[in-house]
This record gives C-alpha cells, sequence and structure tokens, in this order.
C-alpha cells in the first residue's frame, strides 16, 4: 500500500515519538487542588506591604504587661537586656546609628526595614518556650533532652498561634516604642503597622533591592561579591597575615 | 564563651549523647510511629563538637576525618536556631505549592516521589562558616572542624523545582517564592524564581538513603551554592509571591552590616578552600615527604584551580584536582610537599570558573574597606568571610592557625 510507503512511515515515527514526549513533560503532575482552608491555614507569611494582616489592634501600653509576662524572662524587661545566654539575637532594641561602626548593634529596631518582619516573626515562632497541640509533631533533638526544656510548635495544625491577634500586634507595638519608632499610645493594626517607617528603611541597604523580574536564561546575582578578580593586583608575597589583637 | 561554660557543654552535650541511646528503644511507642527510625547518633565527634550557644545548636563535620567529597550523612554539619528537628510522619507529610499560581496543588510524599528524579552532588555551608563571630576573638578555632566545619557535601535525590513550577503556572509578576519549613519556628525564607526554576531541587534523598531528620527529612529545598540558611529542612510550603517578605532570618542574623550599609540576600557563597591534612592540631613526626589535601568549593560554579603555598604566601602551585568535579559541590585537591623541618605557613587558593579567586584576609580587608584590626574588633557576626586559611608548622611538626597570627 502506498501510504505504508518507507518515506512516510519514518516521518510518522518521529511525529508519535515527538507525541510521546510531549505527554511526559510532566504537566500532570499529581497531587490534588487544597481547599481554601487548607491553604488560609498554613499560609501565615505576612509581606512588607501588610496584605495578609488580621483583623486587630493594640498598643505598646498594652503590650508592656504581656512582654513582662511572656518575653522578658529571655529578652529582659525592655527587650534592650537580653538574660545572659541567650545571644546577641535575642536582644530587640537599641542599637540605631551604629551599624557603620565597628560595633553594630543589629536589632529589628536598628536593622530591620519592615515593622511587618516583626509581627510576622512573633506569630510563627514566639514565645519560645510554650508550646500548641500539635500530635502531629514532636521533636527528636538532643537539646531538648540536656536542657528538659519543654519544645513544641507556636501554631496549632490549622495556624492558630499562642497569641491572639489583638496580642500580637500590642507585642509589635511595644517593641516599636522601646526602640523610639512609635508612640506609646499609638494603635498598630492592618492599616497602621506596615506605615511605620523603620529607622533603616532608606538608609543603608546596598545594593538597593529592585524587584527581580525573572527570565528564562537570566543569570542571577547583583550583590556586591567580595571577591577578587583576576585583574585584582596580588599583594606583595612577602606580605603577612593580619596582625592578630591579642 | 568563657571556658567553664564550655566545658559544662562539653559536659552536657556527652551526657545527652548517652540518653539518646538509652531513650532510642522507647522512641517507636511514642505517639504516632514513624515510618522510620532513627536510633541513636553514636557520633564520636559530635560529643566536642555539638554546642548550645546563643539559642543555637551546632554541629559541625570533622573535615580532617572524612575522605573524598562526599561528606557521610551523619556527620553532614547542622546549626539549629532552637527550630528543633521535628519528629515527621513522612505518610502525612505534605507539601503544599499557591500563591500566584493558575493551579494550586498539595502533594504527598508518594505523589513526589513518582516524578523524575535527579541525583546531584552539591555541598551545603552555613553563610557564617569559617568566621566564628566574636567567640572567635578569644578562642580562636583550634582545628578544621572549628574553622570551617559548617560546610559539608552530599549526593542529593529527589524533583527539580522547576517541573512542580511550571506544573502549577506561575502568574506574571510572580517573581519570589516563600519557601517555609514544618519546624517549630516555621522557619521561612524568600527565593528568587529564576534560582528556583535553574537548579533548585526539592530533596528527599541523601547519600542513598532517606534524608537525615536534621538534613530536613522527608523533605528539604535544596539551593545549590547557595548559604545554608536558606537551603528550607522540613518543607512544606511554597508561595510563589511579587516580592521578597524580608523574614526575620533574612533581615536580621543573615546579613552582612558593611561599613558602608547593610547587604542582604547573599544569596551564592564566594569560592573557598581549606587544606585539611595537615591542619590545625596536626603532628608531623619529622621533616620528610607529606601529601597536603584539601577541599574546594564555589557557589559560583565548579573549582577551575586550587593553588598550595607552603612557603607562607612566596609562591603559589598549582594542586592536583580529584576527578570528577561537580558544579557547586567540595572538591578534593592534593600535592605532595617536602618538608625540610623549618618553620612555614602553608595555603590554599581556590579560583572558581568564574574566575574569581578566594582572597587572603589582608585582600578582604581591602575588599571591605576596614582597618586590618576590623576583623577581631567587631561586633558584627560576618557572612561569606572566604579568606585564605594559613596554617603555621613550627620546628616541632605541630599545626598553628594562623588566619590571625602573622
Amino acid at each position: 500500500m502506498q501510504c505504508f510507503k518507507r518515506d512516510h512511515v519514518v516521518p510518522a515515527m518521529v511525529l508519535l515519538a515527538c507525541l510521546a514526549a510531549q505527554a511526559q513533560q510532566w504537566t500532570d503532575v499529581g497531587g490534588r487542588t487544597p481547599t481554601k482552608e487548607e491553604i488560609q491555614a498554613w499560609a501565615i507569611s505576612v509581606g512588607p506591604e501588610g496584605k495578609e494582616l488580621p483583623p486587630g489592634s493594640g498598643t505598646a501600653k498594652e503590650g508592656g504587661v504581656l512582654f513582662k509576662q511572656m518575653c522578658a524572662g529571655c529578652h529582659g524587661p525592655t527587650g534592650a537586656e537580653p538574660t545572659p545566654g541567650m545571644g546577641g539575637q535575642a536582644r530587640l532594641v537599641g542599637g540605631q546609628g551604629t551599624l557603620s561602626t565597628y560595633l553594630p548593634v543589629k536589632t529589628p529596631g536598628s536593622l530591620w526595614p519592615f515593622a511587618t518582619t516583626i509581627w510576622d516573626f512573633i506569630r510563627r515562632a514566639m514565645p519560645e518556650y510554650q508550646i500548641v497541640p500539635d500530635p502531629g509533631v514532636s521533636n527528636i533533638d538532643a537539646y531538648s533532652r540536656i536542657t528538659g526544656k519543654t519544645m513544641g510548635p507556636r501554631l496549632g495544625p490549622t495556624g492558630e498561634s499562642l497569641l491572639s491577634a489583638d496580642q500580637i500586634y500590642a507585642l509589635t507595638a511595644f517593641i516599636l516604642f522601646e526602640n523610639d519608632i512609635i508612640k506609646e499610645d499609638a494603635v498598630m493594626n492592618r492599616e497602621t503597622l506596615p506605615k511605620v517607617q523603620m529607622p533603616n528603611r532608606n538608609g543603608v541597604f546596598r545594593p538597593a533591592i529592585p524587584t527581580p523580574v525573572w527570565k528564562p536564561g537570566v543569570e542571577w546575582g547583583t550583590r556586591i561579591r567580595p571577591h577578587i578578580s583576576p585583574n585584582s593586583k596580588p599583594l606583595p608575597p612577602n606580605s603577612k597575615p593580619v596582625n592578630a589583637t591579642p | 564563651m568563657n571556658s567553664d561554660r564550655r566545658q559544662f557543654l562539653k559536659r552536657a552535650a556527652l551526657a545527652g549523647v548517652a540518653l539518646e541511646g538509652a531513650r532510642s528503644a522507647s522512641a517507636q511507642t511514642a505517639g504516632d510511629t514513624p515510618d522510620l527510625t532513627w536510633g541513636a547518633n553514636p557520633n564520636p565527634f559530635w560529643g566536642a563538637a555539638s554546642e548550645h550557644i546563643g539559642g543555637t545548636v551546632e554541629r559541625s563535620t570533622p573535615l580532617a576525618d572524612i575522605y573524598g567529597i562526599i561528606t557521610p550523612s551523619e556527620l553532614h554539619f547542622s546549626i539549629n536556631h532552637e527550630n528543633l528537628t521535628p519528629n515527621i510522619n513522612a505518610h502525612k507529610h505534605r507539601l503544599l505549592i499557591h500563591g500566584m499560581v493558575d493551579r494550586p496543588l498539595i502533594f504527598t510524599m508518594e505523589e513526589l516521589k513518582r516524578l523524575p528524579s535527579v541525583s546531584r552532588v552539591h555541598y551545603i555551608a552555613c553563610g557564617g562558616n569559617s568566621y566564628l563571630g566574636l567567640d572567635s576573638r578569644k578562642n580562636p578555632p583550634k582545628t578544621v572542624l572549628e574553622s570551617h566545619g559548617k560546610t559539608s557535601c552530599s549526593e542529593w535525590t529527589g524533583v527539580t523545582l522547576s517541573t512542580l513550577l511550571n506544573a502549577v503556572g506561575v502568574q506574571k509578576g510572580g517573581n519570589w517564592l516563600i519557601a517555609e519549613s514544618a519546624d517549630v519556628k516555621r522557619h521561612a525564607m524568600s527565593i528568587p524564581l529564576a534560582k528556583a526554576m535553574d537548579d533548585a531541587l526539592l530533596v528527599y534523598g541523601q547519600n542513598g538513603g532517606p534524608i537525615r531528620p536534621e538534613q530536613g527529612y522527608p523533605l528539604r529545598l535544596l539551593l545549590p551554592g547557595w548559604e545554608g540558611i536558606r537551603n528550607v529542612k522540613w518543607l512544606r510550603r511554597l508561595q510563589v509571591v511579587d516580592q521578597p517578605y524580608f523574614s526575620r532570618y533574612e533581615v536580621g542574623t543573615y546579613t552582612n552590616v558593611m561599613p558602608d550599609g547593610v547587604r542582604l540576600f547573599l544569596f551564592d557563597a564566594a569560592p573557598g578552600s581549606v587544606i585539611t591534612y595537615p591542619s590545625g592540631q596536626h603532628h608531623l613526626p619529622g621533616p620528610g615527604l607529606y601529601n597536603i589535601t584539601g577541599l574546594a568549593w564555589s557557589g559560583g560554579g565548579a573549582v577551575h584551580k586550587v593553588e598550595i603555598s607552603v612557603d607562607s604566601g612566596r609562591t603559589w602551585k598549582n594542586a592536583q584536582l580529584q576527578e570528577p568535579i561537580f558544579r557547586k559541590a567540595h572538591t578534593r585537591f592534593q600535592m605532595a610537599w617536602k618538608w625540610n623541618g623549618q618553620e612555614t605557613v602553608i595555603q590554599s587558593r581556590c579560583t572558581d570558573e568564574k574566575g574569581d579567586i578566594q582572597p587572603t584576609v589582608a585582600e578582604l580587608t581591602k575588599i571591605w574597606n576596614v582597618t586590618p584590626d576590623y576583623w577581631q574588633t567587631t561586633t558584627n557576626n560576618i557572612h561569606d568571610f572566604n579568606a585564605v586559611q594559613p596554617w603555621r608548622v613550627d620546628r616541632e611538626g605541630n599545626i598553628h592557625n594562623a588566619m590571625f597570627q602573622a
């Protein structure tokens, strides 16, 4: 039969092979469509514009009472004096004006460019030493065995926090107030919080972060790399490593 | 950290290892039965190496005691900002992909494993590796474990992230990705979509076995060559968004405060290398022939060249690189060296495929535009500190850290 001539069969096979290859491009990767509720329970990230912030409000005055009860144990009475052994990361207050010195004090008040990060982190991770029961997750790290401290998730299986939205707004307000960024009676809510101007917002972030637009084949890399290029002049061969300060 | 505290912690860590052994038998009955029991951790190195510093549990890889380029899974470094290793039942674990996508999807581990898999050799290094912060002023690292032990290399197995992102259909304007963990702090990081579509993997296998619990079992985001903190462990949520979300660890701890401004989003790591033999606290029994060996890496791609100097930096010779060489992976180098019994400094420097060269600490001082005493006086916690590591060999054959000692 004419149509089974070799000339025709080979292109037809190639065409079929191409179709088969296309079918194997895994456009159908399995999985299932999540329900709205499932997404809502897990989607806890709050971005710099605060679009995701829930209703609720709080002031530094209210936050101060909560802070004393739940936070001062590790962060100190005002957030500026972390308990010895907690490390610098527990310091929440102070350090403005130190970043360009040799002795920078990195705190939310001195370093973080957006107030929304404070709200987001309190909800997802604080307070450290209390738990929401979640039968699905336990911890097997040796640390809790060594210290005997009870550790567990700060968010329950359906996204509920230990703290109410009002409490998180109040604690965020307290940290901002202690950093002299807002007044004690300023009400923090989903409208006001994203508008708070953090001291380090426009000053010192380099390189500036224009949102990169992704295109296939575009290489990533805008940061100033602490490398030397092949064109850098090598140091004289007898140069010594930096002298130590005892 | 004062020495009393250090001693106490070492004892505590050893006690922890013993306790772990005693308790492993009962671990199976607690709560949901895990599908895989990991048992005790008999790692002899971590008794001394695991420390709890300011809310962080640190375990380093004993680089002088491993061979080739693969780090045994149980010796992979781990830094833990009290995120704590969750005991996750893989049968119940889910990955949710949502946000600016056409078709949000939720996956079981079984479904992810049904997809085409790739196995690739990549290293992961902590952004703070080789700079130990304030503590190193009083207690300079003595061994290569202490100085460079926060880098490890594995063969990772999983599915390419681009496969899943292509399937869910990223919408116009979706330029970033939030990757979030199931751990107690819901650790979250912002990842540019460019990286996610390039070489990012969702991995469930490590060195031929299931990924270790402390490395992210059952699922981890792997961003080859990027700072460790972004390789989110215990991954359970990916959200496509329009901009970076400035999470706590990407605006706080993992930033470089440089004299002229703050760098955040450090991303790909600079080229680095270190001689692992002979290295700090090793002893050469006498003059003679020794095989210098070590590891090199770069977040920028393949290691192109490693040079070794055995005469205090006067001359440099190319070391031999062990093949195969993988991109963004540990690369083993070696060179025969005849020690004449005299005091000298030995050191290595890496050049990667882009031509970036690992600087000496003096060169790094110029790059940062600081004075030479900066590294020893600043309260800054420095990331991407990739200075050449000099080891001083004294006349007795003892090896000392000479990073800050002329």
